[in-house]
């Protein structure tokens, strides 16, 4: 539980779905007990690191582990996909963060996901499966190599679409492709959830605006405590601020102003090229790990 | 029996506090009151008049012996001094530094009605550094009692019900949502103000007396405060979590990249040393000219903090005048000295920003002050057609905070109609054996009403648990383990000391 300060959160395994896309699996008995879908944590990778929410890929209460994946976009997630093995510890893992999402009443549900937002997504189609909505998912990846849990979609969803950006694998196309497919298909889809990049989810609240349906997106801003301490997560939602932290993640994708947060997510935008450029001629210099890093 | 002192036998002038030079100190992070020297203590001791009707010890929200550990001082008995505060307050080093004395202690001392009044906070802080150099620790004699005592929040208002609950003899565990305990004393208060490693002490002797901290844990969504008491096997809970959850103004332009919280520039720079990045990951590109609004201690520390962080520009926006400014006098003059230009009565009325997004000024308004409002003072009323801009490229707000909604989301707590925690006159929640004080009681207050709510609502507990409020014994001295947290006197300014 992290007894005084430097916790040891034990990676119990580690699997890699890209040069980019990496899981995490943590040994947390407690937050695998406490866990629902929507919800995420905040990690610290070593005592000098910053803290990162991440959204909750998965938590099994038996196994006691949650599962994280991440894509290596920063220094900080960089230096994790350098790090950290199965045995190896995370310094901080704090969570369950944020209001649950709200599953059950809807009795059609799209569950949208693309690219890192496949992750995230797996928990809620899982929920509403449980809650006896029929499951509809619609993947989106880069390309057949980088595809992962498709396995995992079957056994929850009713019918899965997969949709790449080469056609290497479903149907050649972004994933608001498929929706509309599958909107097609389904004129009585009653719900539906998007995860992915900001500017994913903008595109799929706009499919799904004129037809009325109520679509949830998952918001994954810049934060520092994640409790509602600094503010640095606030979002606009229709007219008013809301901090994603505690008031989300999860918020009616049709009352988020989405510019806003792609602008909010670049404000730090020269520190992180300043902290990248500073961390690889640090590997450079030390030789071993840059070429470990070049293994992924 | 010595001669009886007057009035006019002591030294008449407060002995006046070593100082960095302002500029000098506006530049690093070091302690800006470097701290009384022997000479200086043992003058200001002689200044207590040890009047018999004790005004200090009544204007102290803990009940400190104030004229016996001045006593002492005086003495040079200076563990003996320590011996007296550390009956009521763990934490002499932390209050030291930053009670706000002039409305507490000093407010109400007998010297004060002639002459300035004897610098209470001053030898206080004196008598807690010199405990932390010497390494003494007070490990009172602890007869277990048997109850499991679960707090929430690490602040101070936590650390000081866990001190007492302790000293009761529970079993005591303090959850912490962050990766250190601290709470506000790490992530809010500067370390020019109060440094980490006195506060890392501090946590030490309640270690040491038996209270173990649990960090990474956010309670609400970890586990319930009912699920404490149900599952869990806590006798009592108490809540400490803090007000969190800072006000913005509404205001056009919020939500450009430039514009922060007062909460949010101190966490990345005092707890997560943003400003060692990139040694630390943690990024806060601070502003070349940096407006904050507000003028409370918190939106002071803001303006400091951006000073030393190398801006060329820091202003306070306030929109009443410097006599209503509720931050400390000594805070005002601090930041005054230090290069802060202050832009009394001016609110804001729009952040505006460039193409990018980034903040590039503040349009403000000019005030002036009206009748008295609702909190007694002067309400103030905009002055037509006074708008003008303020060149900056970070906003900073210091404008309070509403209450943190987690508790409220996940338990059966009732909360009064703004969100906090209600509670009876004896700080009891509406569950059973669950007590609450400090900013989530009251909304944002000071350090030292935090911890006279902790240990207030540790009395209650103990009279709940059915334990006696007995007297202090200390245990046989025990040999101090060297652990001080890179505790680095010569870095704080003191001089290493050698009691007699």
């Amino acid at each position: 539980m992290g007894e005084d300060g430097g916790g040891a959160f034990e990676i119990v395994t580690r699997e890699d779905y890209s040069d980019v896309t990496y899981m995490l699996e943590v040994r947390h008995p407690q937050m695998a007990k406490a866990a629902q879908a929507g919800q995420f944590v905040i990690v610290m990778e070593h005592e000098h690191g910053e803290r990162i929410p991440l959204t909750i890929a998965d938590f099994d209460p038996e196994r006691g582990t949650v599962t994280l994946v991440v894509q290596a976009v920063g220094k900080t997630t960089k230096e994790m996909q350098q790090r950290c093995r199965e045995g190896t510890t995370l310094y901080a893992v704090v969570g369950p963060m944020g209001i649950p999402s709200h599953i059950g009443g809807a009795k059609k549900v799209l569950c949208v996901g693309g690219g890192l937002g496949v992750a995230p997504v797996y928990p809620q189609a899982r929920a509403y499966a449980r809650s006896g909505a029929k499951v509809i998912g619609v993947l989106g990846f880069r390309n057949k190599d980088v595809m992962f849990w498709e396995d995992r979609f079957r056994a929850v969803c009713d019918e899965l679409i997969v949709c790449t950006d080469d056609g290497s694998a479903g149907i050649k196309g972004l994933v608001t492709k498929g929706m509309e497919q599958a909107l097609a298909a389904h004129p009585d889809i009653d719900e539906c959830v998007a995860i992915g990049p900001p500017v994913m989810m903008k595109a799929c609240a706009e499919v799904t605006r004129p037809r009325g349906i109520r679509t949830i997106v998952s918001l994954n801003p810049v934060m520092v405590d994640g409790t509602g301490m600094c503010g640095g997560c606030r979002v606009k939602i229709a007219d008013g601020i809301k901090f994603a932290c505690v008031d989300g993640p999860d918020f009616d994708a049709h009352q988020v102003d989405f510019d806003d947060l792609m602008a909010r997510l670049a404000r730090f935008k020269p520190a992180e090229a300043e902290a990248m450029k500073k961390w690889e001629e640090s590997c450079r210099m030390k030789g071993g790990d840059a070429s470990a890093a070049e293994r992924y | 029996m010595a001669k009886k002192k007057t009035i006019r036998t002591i030294p008449q002038a407060r002995t006046p506090m070593p100082e960095q030079d302002p500029a000098a100190r506006a530049r690093n992070f070091k302690e800006v009151a470097c701290g009384y020297t022997l000479e200086n203590a043992h003058n200001e001791a002689e200044r207590c008049l040890q009047c018999p009707d004790e005004p200090c010890v009544r204007g102290c929200p803990v009940g400190i012996d104030i004229p016996a550990f001045i006593q002492k001082i005086a003495e040079k008995n200076y563990h003996g001094a320590y011996d007296v505060i550390t009956d009521t307050n763990l934490l002499p080093a932390v209050c030291g530094r930053v009670c706000p004395q002039e409305n507490q202690c000093e407010g109400v001392c007998t010297v004060g009605d002639t002459l300035e009044p004897v610098a209470i906070g001053r030898l206080e802080r004196f008598v807690g550094d010199m405990a932390i150099r010497e390494g003494w620790v007070n490990r009172p004699y602890v007869e277990p009692s048997g109850f499991r005592v679960g707090i929430v929040g690490s602040g101070p208002a936590g650390m000081a019900c866990a001190a007492d609950m302790a000293k009761a003899g529970c079993e005591v565990v303090v959850y912490e949502a962050f990766h250190e305990p601290g709470g506000v004393l790490k992530y809010g208060i500067p370390d020019f103000r109060l440094p980490n490693e006195v506060i890392d002490v501090e946590i030490d002797k309640l270690r040491e007396l038996g209270v173990r901290f649990e960090c990474n844990t956010l309670v609400g969504r970890l586990f319930t405060i009912e699920q404490m008491i149900t599952d869990m096997g806590y006798h009592a809970v108490f809540i400490g979590t803090g007000a969190g959850y800072p006000s913005f103004m509404g205001i056009p332009g919020e939500s450009l990249n430039g514009v922060l919280s007062a909460n949010e520039l101190l966490t990345r720079c005092n707890l997560m040393r943003a400003r060692d990045f990139p040694n630390f990951d943690t990024p806060l590109m601070p502003g070349r000219r940096v407006a904050v609004i507000g003028a409370g201690n918190t939106a002071m520390d803001a303006l400091r903090v951006s000073l030393r962080l190398g801006a060329e520009k820091v202003m306070c926006v306030y929109r009443r005048s410097k006599t209503e400014a509720p931050a400390r006098a000594e805070e005002i003059h601090h930041a005054g000295e230090e290069g802060v230009e202050f832009h009394w009565l001016t609110s804001p009325v729009e952040v505006l920003g460039d193409a990018g997004k980034r903040v590039r000024g503040l349009r403000c308004q000019k005030m002036e002050l009206g009748e008295p409002d609702a909190s007694g003072r002067r309400r103030p009323v905009p002055v037509p057609g006074s708008e003008f801009e303020l060149e900056c490229d970070s906003v900073v707000y210091a404008i309070g905070t509403n209450a943190n909604p987690i508790l409220g989301q996940t338990a059966k707590l009732k909360l009064n109609k703004r969100g906090y925690i209600e509670t009876d006159e004896n700080l009891a929640t509406s569950i059973a054996g669950v007590y609450a004080g400090g900013d989530i009681v009251t909304g944002a207050a000071t350090v030292i009403e935090a911890m006279g709510a902790g240990r207030k609502a540790a009395r209650s507990m103990k009279a709940w648990l059915g334990l006696k409020d007995t007297d202090v014994v200390f245990a046989e001295a025990a040999p101090y383990e060297k652990r001080r947290f890179g505790f680095a006197p010569d870095e704080h300014g003191y001089a290493r000391l050698r009691v007699a």
